[in-house]
Order: structure tokens, then sequence, then C-alpha cells
């Protein structure tokens, strides 16, 4: 199982443009990972962006994630299930490190980023190279209490641009990207607080987006938003897919069917089962998944 | 079970009444203790302002002290205090942020920091006769700063330190946590989360820390007496700005002063009943620019609260 799941480094395409949607080319030329089990097409049709390689983590002496193997499929979206507290946000956090901000934190396993194979959570990575590749949209929106535009470009000035030109086109860029550009293209300079929920929410991963990260974490984005916010930002979701890698977590199973390729259930801080999204919800080989998905518990 | 049978509406009207009328003695003793306060606070603004009316003029303001009661002002005062405030808050504000934001953000959690913590509280508790004695071996006699005003200015930062690091505190801490990840999640480094997002979103709260603690030693007398406050001033520092190159002199850092709580204490104990009146010009005119202070950090806190809603 464990090959399965994480193909050998060497057989990953290189990602050359992050915004080229050129999946579909890749699928056909990947020689060695042709070596897979029927229930496990789709982990086929694409390549790796990420593997999780027997990934643990402690918050001090509790052990939250347990021997986790996981691959994420570049240019999909891979949900993560489970009911509260199996360790799903905890997982999705260990890949831009954010438990480094807390005191007495472990990891322990690799989170192998393709395709320069660097451990995110490695003890020599600086935390803060890995979230300048890997993006977050967390759980409640969080503009910066400064402009709309500000918001956008606040990661590129991180990254050193200052030429007013390039940022303004790259602010637009991302804007469009996250579907909110002919919305506040009149009020870029009006402070982001003045948005509406479901339109922090889209400022915020247009915020992500401009740096261009390899991978947007997800952590329950719609969870503070009304349902026709949440519509609009799963549509996003989906789309974004042809240029980042999403990985998403989410405590509605609608949900995950609906914007996921691959969907991870979790339970108790381990992994429980990984698969295509169709067959986790029509036909899942666990028991476990089968009771979380018809309801019987969490 | 009788005993324990559903009350009838009757009952529970009958009970519900008598809670209410409790209800209504409490609302009435609280108004009473608060507006006692405030009356108290505004009798003796009124007793000074009634008091000290008759010299309430332009020459008080720009008058310098005088053994004639009719001919003495504020004027030495008046300045000596605003620039020790100056001096005051120069030092007090970057200081004591910077503390807080270390104790804040960057120190870690353990019995030391604890410690320090536990004292900074502590400091806020301690007589200001005891920072005017500190101030004296310290500034006056080791490093030979002089009954001056940069002392003076010194010694009152320290007195507030406690209380603009506290404020400072809550202001930082006030910025929810959401906000340091997002910008910890764009890669930002803790320096940079402190000065592009945590500071400018907490300067209300900083700014309304500062200037409570200056309210606070605008009126502290033990402390700059210690020092070796002149009570007798006949004239002003040396300008801080000058004719000729580089304009600027800091020479007025080093020149005795007066303040406006040592000038009232002078009148006060004068016999002469006409220097009351000055007294009480002069505290009224104190207290007028405390009232002013806090009306500034209300007006501060309010402004940002608006810009700034989570």
């Amino acid at each position: 199982m464990d090959t399965l799941l994480n193909p050998p480094a060497e057989t990953q395409h290189r990602k050359v443009v992050p915004m080229q949607g050129d999946t579909g080319a890749q699928k056909t030329d990947s020689p060695s990972l042709s070596i897979v089990l029927e229930d496990r097409k789709a982990a086929r049709a694409n390549p790796a962006k990420a593997n999780a390689e027997k990934l643990s983590f402690w918050y001090g002496t509790n052990q939250a994630l347990k021997n986790i193997n996981l691959v994420i499929p570049e240019n999909q979206v891979t949900a993560l299930i489970g009911p509260s507290g199996c360790g799903k946000s905890t997982f999705l956090r260990c890949f831009n490190r954010m438990h480094d901000l807390q005191p007495d934190t472990r990891y322990e396993g690799a989170i192998h980023l393709r395709p320069d194979n660097v451990n995110l959570v490695g003890r020599d990575i600086d935390p803060i190279e890995v979230r300048m590749r890997i993006g977050m949209v967390f759980q409640k929106p969080n503009p910066f209490p400064k402009t709309v535009f500000e918001n956008v470009a606040y990661g590129l000035r991180l990254r050193g641009v200052r030429n007013r030109s390039e940022l303004a086109e790259r602010v637009e860029q991302a804007l469009r990207g996250a579907a909110i550009w002919d919305e506040v293209k009149d009020r870029l300079n009006d402070s982001a607080l003045a948005l509406s929920g479901g339109q922090m929410q889209r400022l915020c991963i247009a915020r992500a987006l401009a740096t261009e990260p390899e991978i947007l974490l997800f952590d329950e984005p719609t969870s503070a938003l009304d349902p026709i916010a949440t519509a609009k930002i799963e549509e996003l979701i989906t789309e974004l897919r042809q240029r980042v890698t999403v990985l998403i977590v989410t405590h509605n199973m609608q949900q995950a069917a609906r914007v996921s390729d691959f969907t991870a259930f979790m339970y108790l801080g381990e992994l429980v089962e990984v698969d295509a999204t169709s067959k986790i919800f029509t036909n899942p080989s666990k028991k476990a998944t089968e009771d979380y998905i018809t309801g019987r518990y969490g | 079970m009788a005993a324990t049978a559903a009350l009838t509406l009757q009952e529970i009207r009958r009970g519900l009444a008598w809670r209410k009328q409790l209800d209504k003695v409490f609302i009435l003793l609280g108004l009473l203790v608060m507006l006692g306060c405030l009356a108290i606070l505004a009798i003796l603004f009124i007793d000074l302002v009634m008091q000290g009316s008759a010299r309430f003029n332009w020459d008080f303001l720009s008058s310098f002290p005088s053994r004639k009661a009719e001919r003495a002002g504020i004027l030495s005062a008046a300045v000596g205090t605003s620039l020790i405030m100056v001096v005051t808050a120069l030092v007090a504000l970057p200081v004591g942020v910077a503390a807080a934001i270390y104790l804040e953000e960057y120190a870690p959690k353990n019995w030391f920091t604890g410690i320090i913590e536990i004292n900074v509280t502590n400091l806020a508790g301690v007589p200001s006769i005891v920072y005017g004695l500190l101030a004296l071996g310290l500034f006056v006699y080791q490093f030979n700063l002089g009954q001056s005003i940069l002392t003076a200015g010194l010694t009152l930062a320290l007195l507030i330190l406690p209380i603009v690091i506290v404020a400072t505190r809550e202001a930082l801490r006030a910025v929810p946590k959401a906000i340091r990840e997002a910008a910890y999640g764009l890669g930002a480094t803790r320096w940079e989360v402190t000065k592009d997002h945590v500071l400018p979103y907490s300067t209300g709260g900083i700014l309304t820390g500062l200037i409570l603690g200056l309210s606070r030693a605008i009126g502290e007398t033990a402390p700059i007496i210690t020092i070796g406050a002149l009570s007798f001033i006949a004239f002003l520092p040396p300008s801080p700005v000058t004719g000729e190159f580089p304009f600027l002199s800091l020479e007025w850092l080093k020149s005795g002063f007066t303040a406006m709580p040592i000038q009232i204490f002078n009148w006060v104990s004068r016999p002469d009943q006409a220097f009351q009146v000055n007294a009480a010009a002069a505290s009224a005119i104190l207290l007028m620019m405390t009232l002013a202070m806090n009306g500034v950090a209300i007006w501060i806190r309010y402004r940002f609260r608006k810009k700034i809603n989570w």
C-alpha cells in the first residue's frame, strides 16, 4: 500500500509553470505509475505534488497524527474529511508549518514536496520558506484591516516586489483568479473590512493566489459563510485546480463530494482511507468510512 | 409531591414583582454611588474655578512667578511641565512599547518571563517618591544629569513605564490570532507581522495607554521635588529651535525647571491669601490639562475603533 500511495520521486513530473493546466498531457507518459491497482485508478491519473510519509505529529505529549501516508496529486483537489478532532486540520497545518507558531509541537516523518523533494516538516527547513511556497485560506475570512489592494499586495511586498505597475498587474491577476475582480475593481482603495463575508473570503483566496503558491490549503473555508457565498467559493475551488494543487479540510461531506477529486477520510489521528471522491462516496472499502459517510457518527 | 407542585400564576407574579423591586434597589444604589463620586469631583473643580476666577487671564498664563501675588503667573511652570511631558512621552513610548512587544510576541513562556511580568505589574504600585529617590541617586548623582528637565522627564518616564507596558500588551493581545496567522501564512517573519500588522492595528490602544500614563505623570509632585525642582524660576529654558545651524538645540534638556504641581504647592504654602487664589487658578488649569489629555485619549480610541472593527 505504501508504494502505491507513494510512488518513487523520480517518476514525478516537474511542474514547470504553475499556471499551466497541462496535466492532461502528463497523464499518459508516466511509466512507473502504470503499476497501480485497479481501485487506485485515480491516483495513477496524476503525478504527486506532495507526499506525506509516515507523518506523525505531537502537541506536547499528545499525539494528534499517527503515521500518515498520503499522496496529494498535482492540480487536483484533495479533500480531508472526518469527525471533529480527527486531526484533519492538524494535518493540513503541517503543510505550511503553522504548528511551529505554537511552542512544544513536534513532527516526525516527512512531507516531500515535488519536484525538488524538499521535506516540508524537516528540521533543517525554515518554516517561513515553506509558507512562501504553500498558501493557506483560513476558516474565518481574515483580511487585514487595510485596503483591498494592500491585502493582495502584501505577500508580493514580502517577496520584495516594489515596482508599482508590477504590483498592480499581479494584484489584478490574483483578484481575477479569485473571481472577485469585477466586484472590487472600483474599490481597490477601500477598506477590505467593508466587503461582505463571501467577498472577504474570496479576497483571502486572491491574497493567497497572488504569490503563486504550489499548494493552496483550505481550512473549512465556507464554515462561516451563507449558502450563496459558499456556492461561489466551491465553484472557485473547482476552477482553481487548473493552476494550483488544492488541499481542503471540510466538515461538509456534500462539499467534499462537490469540489474534490480525491477524498481522504481521517479518524482519531489516522488516515483510514483515501480514494477517488466518487469511489469514497459510493463504494468505500472501509467500514469506518462508510459509517461516517452514511452519518452513523461524527 | 404536593410541596413541589407547580406555582400558581399568582405566586409567580408576586415573586417576580419582589425580584424586580430588588433590581430597582440595586440600580438606585449604583446610580447614587456613581453620581456621588462625580459630584465630589465636580464640586472640587467648580470650587477651584470660582476661587481662582480672578486670575483667569492672559497675564496669569504669560507671567513668571513673582513676590506680588497679583503679578505672579504660571509661565515657567506651564512650559516646564510641557517640556517634561515631551521628554517623558519620547522616552516612555519607545521603551514601553518595545518591552511590551518583547514580552507579548517574543518572550518564551517560562518562569523567568513570569517573574518579569509580575514585577512589571507590581512596579505600577510602587510609591512615586521611591522613583524620585531612585532618580536622585541614579540620574542626578551617578549620571550627573543635574536637576534638569531631562532628569525629571526620565524619572516620570520610569514612573509611567508600567502603565504604558500593561496598556500596550493589552492592545497587542487584542489583535486576533487569525490576523497574525494570515500574515504568517503569507511567509512573514515575526518582526514583519509585528511591524506591518500587530503594531499598526493596536496604535489606538497604545496611544491611549501613553496618554493615561502622561495624565498621571503631569500631576506627580513628590518625585520631581525629590530630584530638586526649583520653586521659583523667572526664566524660560533655552529654546529648542535656534537661529543658527543646526537650528535645533538640546540645551533645554539641561535647564533647571519648575512644574505646575510644584508651583501650586509653593503658592498653597504661603500665608498670604492672595496666593491661595493663584493656587486655585493654577490647580484648575492643571485639572483642565489632565481632562483634555483624557479627552484626546478617548477621541483616539474612538477613531481607531471605528476604523478597525474585527
